[in-house]
């Protein structure tokens, strides 16, 4: 049971607390579509498997497998290959750029501060442009975002494989937004 | 210096919500609602919360940012300084000692977070909205403090530019200026 009482115990994860409080849910939804879904350099499926890498390292169960969930569903792989994102991308093809901000999205997850001047030279070298280490960065900020919300709340999270299929192909294809969001 | 070319006039976090408007959007939405926005918690309290994080997360820019934000709302320099030193021994309310210390441990991992401390929170008069919005604004600024020195960008040694900064926060909020930033330059 999550350290709050929400309105509907039967949602995992972040989906209940979206339905605790929808004035953030609608920022929260929004910047995930953006980082996600919306326009960079890097594809959706790379940013899903920066997202769902960041998230095994927090240790974040829903997170990781929504997120992982949907990295497969846009790189049309098998829901077995989630557990080879725990085991460093032995499986999934992952070309030098993407490895080298993973690299870097690792480091994020630790703290801001651990990243250095040789992890971004190293990144460069392999072609990796300005916006795509910022969003690399961004994006693994965000999830030490998220996976502290859905955890330091005490959420469920479904165990299974399985139970992440459907959600995360909505994720992939649907998109995360919900609610509608004012322009400032 | 910064690992990508930010703007120079912009030091800190709005070199990058500048440099990445269409992330930068949602962001600060957030951070308006939930620093600024309608709460049983004051807007001091609130500040109390990103700092202590900032802090923790050994982050000098948002550090000194929030703190001197939380310095004009509480009207005093005293209670931020020695929050940062010391929950338990501070001079704020049995409330706030329990709900930074649910932050602080939001700070190192969302499971460090423990029924006992969120018991404590509850018996000192926390609502299930407060426990919510602290555990959220303790993790939003773990995404600043990583995004903000993960990018390497400056951070000011003049005291000075973080009062400026801190006034700038507390008449205009978190949304981006109407006109931008280009009175800043020079």
């Amino acid at each position: 049971m999550a350290h709050i009482t929400l309105p509907d115990e039967s949602l995992p994860g972040i989906v209940g607390l979206f339905n605790f409080r929808p004035e953030t849910a609608e920022p929260l939804q929004l910047l995930a579509e953006t980082l996600l879904r919306g326009d960079s350099p890097l594809t959706s499926g790379e940013r899903e498997l920066i997202a769902a890498y960041v998230s095994h390292l927090n240790n974040c169960h829903f997170c990781h497998t929504s997120h992982a969930s949907a990295a497969m569903a846009h790189l049309n792989c098998d829901l077995s290959l989630i557990d080879d994102i725990k085991n460093g991308f032995q499986q999934i093809e992952i070309s030098p750029k993407l490895r080298a901000l993973l690299h870097i999205a690792a480091k994020v997850q630790k703290s801001g501060r651990e990243v250095q001047a040789e992890d971004i030279a190293a990144a460069k070298a392999v072609g990796a442009a300005d916006k795509e280490i910022h969003d690399t960065v961004l994006i693994a900020a965000a999830f030490c975002m998220f996976n502290r919300y859905v955890d330091g709340l005490g959420t469920w999270a479904p165990k299974e494989h399985e139970a992440y299929r459907e959600m995360g192909q909505r994720m992939a294809f649907t998109g995360y937004v919900r609610f509608s969001v004012p322009q400032d | 210096m910064p690992h990508i070319p930010l703007p120079g006039h912009l030091p800190g976090i709005t070199g990058l919500l500048e440099y990445s408007k269409d992330t930068a959007h949602p962001i600060r939405v957030l951070t308006q609602f939930l620093l600024r926005g309608k709460n049983s918690l004051a807007e001091g309290e609130r500040e109390l919360i990103a700092t202590v994080v900032s802090h923790y997360n050994e982050c000098k820019f948002c550090t000194a940012a929030h703190t001197a934000i939380a310095d004009l709302l509480l009207g005093e320099t005293e209670t931020c300084e020695l929050v940062k030193k010391d929950i338990d021994t501070a001079p704020i309310s049995e409330k706030m000692k329990a709900l930074l210390k649910i932050a602080v441990m939001v700070q190192v991992s969302g499971q460090a977070v423990t029924p006992e401390a969120i018991n404590v929170a509850k018996q000192s008069g926390a609502t299930d909205i407060e426990i919510h919005d602290t555990v959220l604004i303790a993790a939003l600024f773990c995404l600043y403090n990583r995004y903000v020195d993960g990018m390497a960008t400056v951070a000011p040694t003049d005291p000075q530019f973080y009062l400026g900064l801190g006034q700038r926060l507390k008449e205009n909020g978190y949304n981006r200026l109407p006109n931008g930033y280009d009175h800043l330059k020079n």
